[in-house]
C-alpha cells in the first residue's frame, strides 16, 4: 500500500499531533491527518465489536457542543462520540440570530471557558468563527464547522472511508461534484485528499466554483462528464436549497440535468468507482436514489459510521493532555 | 497675532519640484511669503533646525472627527464622509459637523447626495453648501440608479460641487468582504471579482462626460480602475481619485487569519494591484492619499471577519506611511505634498494646503526620518484598528501649525 510522505520514524507522543485545537485541515502535515485516522480506525472497531461500546476514557470531562448553526447529524455524531468515551455532553443550541452581533460570540466563549468545559465543540455560520473561539479558550476546540470555510472532522471521515473502501487514498482520483463555492465540506476535502495525495478534481457551474480553486490543491472542471472520467471516488455535495431558486443556478431541475449524478452518468467513472455524499441529500437534484442506494458503489452510510469514529478519535487526541496521558502533557 | 518667520527649514512646497531650504513668512492667519525672502524685523523667529516645512495635511474622506489622531498624523483639515449615525444630509447637521473641531482642528463636512444615502433622492445640497459643505459625496455605498447618478453629477456642477464617489459596482460587490483571490478562496469569505470597481469608475466616467461635472473617487484600487482614470485625464475630463496606504502597502494575503483590522472597504487587492497601484502614483494618475480614518472598537472588529465593520483608523500613520512612497523613490516629497495636502484643498475648494501667498497658515514641521513603530496599543486615535500594528515606520511631526497659531501634537 502506497502511503505518501511518511510520518518522521522519532515523533511520539504529543508531537503526532501537537495541535491544542482542531480548527482546519490547513493546518496539519500529511502524517498528522494519518494518524487521526488510524486512531480512528481503533475506534471503528470498537464500535463494531460488541453492544457495549463504552470506553471511558474522557470519563468526568466535560464536552460542550456549541451549535450556532443548525445541525442534526453533525451534533449527533459529535454527542455519540462524546458519550462513548464516557465525557458529559452537553448541547448548546445558541439561536444564529442572538450571536448575530456585538460582543456576543466571545462572551460566550469566555462563558463557556468560565463552566470549565474541557473540550469544545462548535458550529457556527460565520467563516473564522471557530478561531475566534479558540483564541479566547484553554481548553481544545474542534471545528464541527464554520462558515465556508472548514470541516475537518467531515474531510477526516471521508478519508477514512476511501482508505477503507479503496485500500489508499495517495493516487485516487477523486471528484468533489456540487457547490464548491459555498462548501466548507468541498474546502476540507480538497485540502486532506490532496494532502494525502489523492488527485482531487471540483466540478461545478462557474457561478458557485470558488476563484482559484487550484490553489487548495484541486484541479477545477465545468462538465460533469469530463470531471468524471476515471475517477475512483466520487464525491456528491449538497446543494442548499437558497441557491437554486435563479440566484447560482437556473433551477433544480436544470441542476439535475448537468450536474446530477445517475447511473448513466457514473459509467463514466471507473467501473468500482465510490460514491459518496456528505447528508443530508437532495433525492434527484444532486444525486438520485439508484446510485444513493446502490449497496456496491455507495459509501454514504459507512461515511456516517466512520463519523463517529473518527469524532471519538479527534476528542481523545485533543483531551490527551488534560488527561496527563503520557507523552502528551 | 503678528509675523510668525519659520526659518532654517527644508520646505517641501508642492508647487515646486523639489524641497528647498528657505522660510515661510506668516501673518495673522495667512501665508505671506515663502523661499527665499527678506524677515522683516518685527518678525517672531521660529527655527525649524533642518525639519521639513510643510503644509499640514489635508484628509480627504474620513468617517471620524478624531482630532487627537489627526493632530499627531499632522492632518488640521478633514473632509467628513457623510456616512454617520445620521447621514449628513441636512442643513443642521452638516452646520454642526463643521463646528465640531475648531479652532485648531477644521472638518469640510461632505454633503449626502441624496436623502438618508439612499440613493433615490437628491438632498438639500445646495443648502447644505451654504451651511458649510465643500463637496458632495455618495458615502461609503454605490449609487445603483444611473439616472439618479446622472442627476448628482448634473446639479452639483451647476453648483461647482465635486462629487465624491464610491467605486464598487453595488450588484458585483453584493455582500463581498474580500477580493475574488486566493486569499478569500482559502479562508471561505464572500467575494468579488475586482472588476466591481472598473464597472463603477467606467459608468461615472461616461456620465461626467455627458454632464462635465467634477468627479473624486475616493479610494481606487484595481489597476483597471486607474486605467481608467488616467484615460479620462488624458481626454481632459475633470476626473480625480485617491487611494490610502493601506492599499498601498498591503494585499488581501493581509487578511489572512481572519484580521478584522485589514477588513476595509473597498477591500484590499491582490500584489499585481497593489504595484498597479504604486505605478498609479508615481505617473501622477493617483491625486490624493487619504487615511479613510475609521477608529472602530472591539465591538466592531472582535468579530468573525464578515460579521465585522469595515474600516482603519489611520490618520496617525498617514504621513509615516506614505513617506515610504519618497524613500522607495516613486516620488519625491513635493508631489507627496500635493497628493496629502494641494489636490485635497483643490478638490474642496479651500485656500490651503500650500505656500502661495493668502494660503491658510497651515503648517507642519516634520522629521522624515525619525523611527517609530505604530503600536495598536497606544494609538492616539479614538481605537487602535490599524492593520500596521507592529509596523516600524519612519517621520514624525514635530510641531503642528493652525491658522497661525502652534499646537502641541
Amino acid at each position: 500500500m502506497p502511503f505518501g510522505s511518511p510520518r518522521p520514524a522519532t515523533l511520539a507522543g504529543r508531537d503526532l499531533f501537537p495541535h491544542k485545537h482542531l480548527t482546519g485541515i490547513a493546518q496539519l502535515k500529511p502524517w498528522e491527518i494519518r494518524f487521526l485516522l488510524d486512531e480512528a480506525e481503533h475506534w471503528v472497531g470498537v464500535n463494531r465489536s460488541s453492544a457495549s461500546k463504552h470506553d471511558d476514557r474522557l470519563s468526568g470531562l466535560t464536552q460542550i457542543n456549541a451549535f450556532f448553526e443548525n445541525s442534526t447529524r453533525t451534533l449527533l455524531s459529535f454527542e455519540i462520540a462524546g458519550k462513548r468515551l464516557g465525557a458529559d455532553v452537553v448541547n448548546m443550541h445558541a439561536a444564529q440570530s442572538s450571536v448575530k452581533k456585538g460582543e456576543t460570540l466571545i462572551d460566550t466563549a469566555v462563558t463557556l471557558n468560565a463552566m470549565r468545559a474541557d473540550v469544545i465543540v462548535i458550529r457556527h455560520g460565520s467563516s473564522g468563527a471557530v478561531q475566534l473561539i479558540a483564541d479566547k479558550v484553554d481548553c481544545p476546540v474542534l471545528n464541527a464547522g464554520d462558515g465556508w470555510h472548514e470541516h475537518p472532522t467531515q474531510a477526516l471521515l471521508d478519508a477514512l472511508t476511501i482508505r477503507r473502501r479503496r485500500g489508499y487514498i495517495e493516487g485516487q482520483i477523486v471528484t468533489i461534484c456540487g457547490d464548491v463555492l459555498h462548501s466548507r465540506v468541498a474546502r476540507s476535502n480538497m485540502l486532506c485528499l490532496a494532502a494525502l495525495g489523492a488527485q482531487v478534481r471540483v466540478v461545478a457551474p462557474p457561478t458557485l466554483m470558488p476563484a482559484q480553486a487550484e490553489c487548495m490543491g484541486a484541479t477545477p472542471y465545468t462538465d460533469f462528464d469530463t470531471a468524471l472520467d476515471g475517477a475512483d471516488v466520487v464525491m456528491m455535495l449538497r446543494l442548499q436549497n437558497e441557491r437554486m431558486d435563479g440566484a447560482f443556478i437556473p433551477s433544480p431541475r436544470e441542476y439535475h440535468m448537468l450536474y446530477g449524478l445517475t447511473p448513466e452518468r457514473l459509467a463514466n467513472a471507473k467501473p468500482d468507482a465510490l460514491v459518496m455524499h456528505p447528508g443530508p441529500m437532495n433525492r434527484g437534484v444532486e444525486i438520485t436514489s439508484g446510485v444513493a442506494d446502490d449497496p456496491e458503489r455507495s459509501a454514504i452510510t459507512e461515511q456516517v459510521e466512520m463519523g463517529v469514529a473518527v469524532r471519538m478519535a479527534c476528542l481523545d487526541v485533543l483531551t490527551r493532555g488534560a488527561r496527563g496521558v503520557e507523552g502528551w502533557s | 497675532m503678528g509675523k510668525i518667520a519659520i526659518t532654517g527649514g527644508l520646505l517641501a512646497d508642492p508647487a515646486q519640484d523639489s524641497p528647498a531650504h528657505g522660510a515661510l513668512l506668516i501673518e495673522d492667519d495667512r501665508i505671506i511669503a515663502s523661499g527665499t525672502i527678506d524677515i522683516p524685523s518685527d518678525a517672531e523667529i521660529v527655527v525649524a533646525n533642518g525639519l521639513v516645512v510643510a503644509p499640514s495635511l489635508i484628509d480627504l474622506g474620513v468617517f471620524r472627527t478624531d482630532k487627537p489622531a489627526f493632530h499627531y498624523g499632522g492632518i488640521t483639515r478633514a473632509a467628513l464622509m457623510p456616512d454617520q449615525s445620521l447621514p449628513l444630509d441636512d442643513v443642521g447637521l452638516i452646520r454642526e459637523a463643521a463646528r465640531a473641531g475648531k479652532p485648531d482642528f477644521w472638518v469640510h463636512p461632505i454633503a449626502a447626495a441624496t436623502k438618508g444615502l439612499g440613493g433615490k433622492e437628491l438632498a438639500e445640497i445646495g443648502m447644505m453648501q451654504a451651511a458649510g459643505a465643500k463637496a458632495v459625496g455618495t458615502g461609503r455605498s454605490w449609487i445603483a440608479d444611473s439616472g439618479v447618478m446622472y442627476r448628482i453629477l448634473a446639479y452639483a456642477s451647476g453648483l461647482g460641487l465635486t462629487v465624491i464617489s464610491h467605486a464598487e459596482d453595488a450588484g458585483l460587490a453584493g455582500r463581498a468582504v474580500a477580493t475574488s483571490g486566493e486569499t478569500a478562496t482559502r479562508l471561505g469569505l464572500a467575494a468579488a471579482p475586482t472588476c466591481a470597481e472598473a464597472m463603477a469608475i467606467a459608468r461615472d466616467i461616461s456620465l461626467v462626460r455627458e454632464t462635465g461635472a467634477r468627479i473624486h473617487f475616493r479610494i481606487v484600487t484595481t489597476k483597471a480602475g486607474f486605467d481608467l482614470v488616467r484615460a479620462a485625464k488624458a481626454e481632459g475630463l475633470p476626473v480625480t481619485c485617491g487611494i490610502s496606504p493601506a492599499h498601498l502597502f498591503l494585499s488581501d494575503n493581509a487578511v489572512t487569519d481572519y484580521r478584522t483590522f485589514a477588513r476595509m472597504s473597498p477591500p484590499l487587492r491582490s500584489e499585481d494591484d497593489r504595484n498597479a497601484a504604486l505605478a498609479a502614483v508615481a505617473d501622477g494618475t493617483v491625486d490624493v492619499i487619504t487615511s479613510s480614518h475609521d477608529p472602530r472598537g472591539p465591538e466592531d472588529k472582535r468579530l468573525p471577519f464578515a460579521d465585522a465593520s469595515p474600516g482603519v483608523a489611520g490618520a496617525e500613520t498617514l504621513l509615516a506611511l506614505s513617506l515610504n512612497l519618497v524613500r522607495d523613490g516613486h516620488i519625491g516629497i513635493n508631489a507627496l505634498m500635493r497628493l496629502l495636502s494641494a489636490n485635497p484643498a483643490q478638490i474642496l475648494g479651500v485656500d490651503a494646503g500650500g505656500f502661495a501667498e493668502g494660503s491658510a497658515a497651515d503648517i507642519i514641521l516634520v522629521d522624515p526620518d525619525a523611527p517609530w513603530i505604530i503600536d495598536s496599543d497606544k494609538m492616539a486615535a479614538a481605537a487602535g484598528n490599524t492593520p500596521f500594528d507592529k509596523v516600524p515606520v519612519q517621520g514624525r511631526v514635530r510641531r503642528l501649525m493652525k491658522g497661525g497659531i502652534f499646537y502641541s501634537e
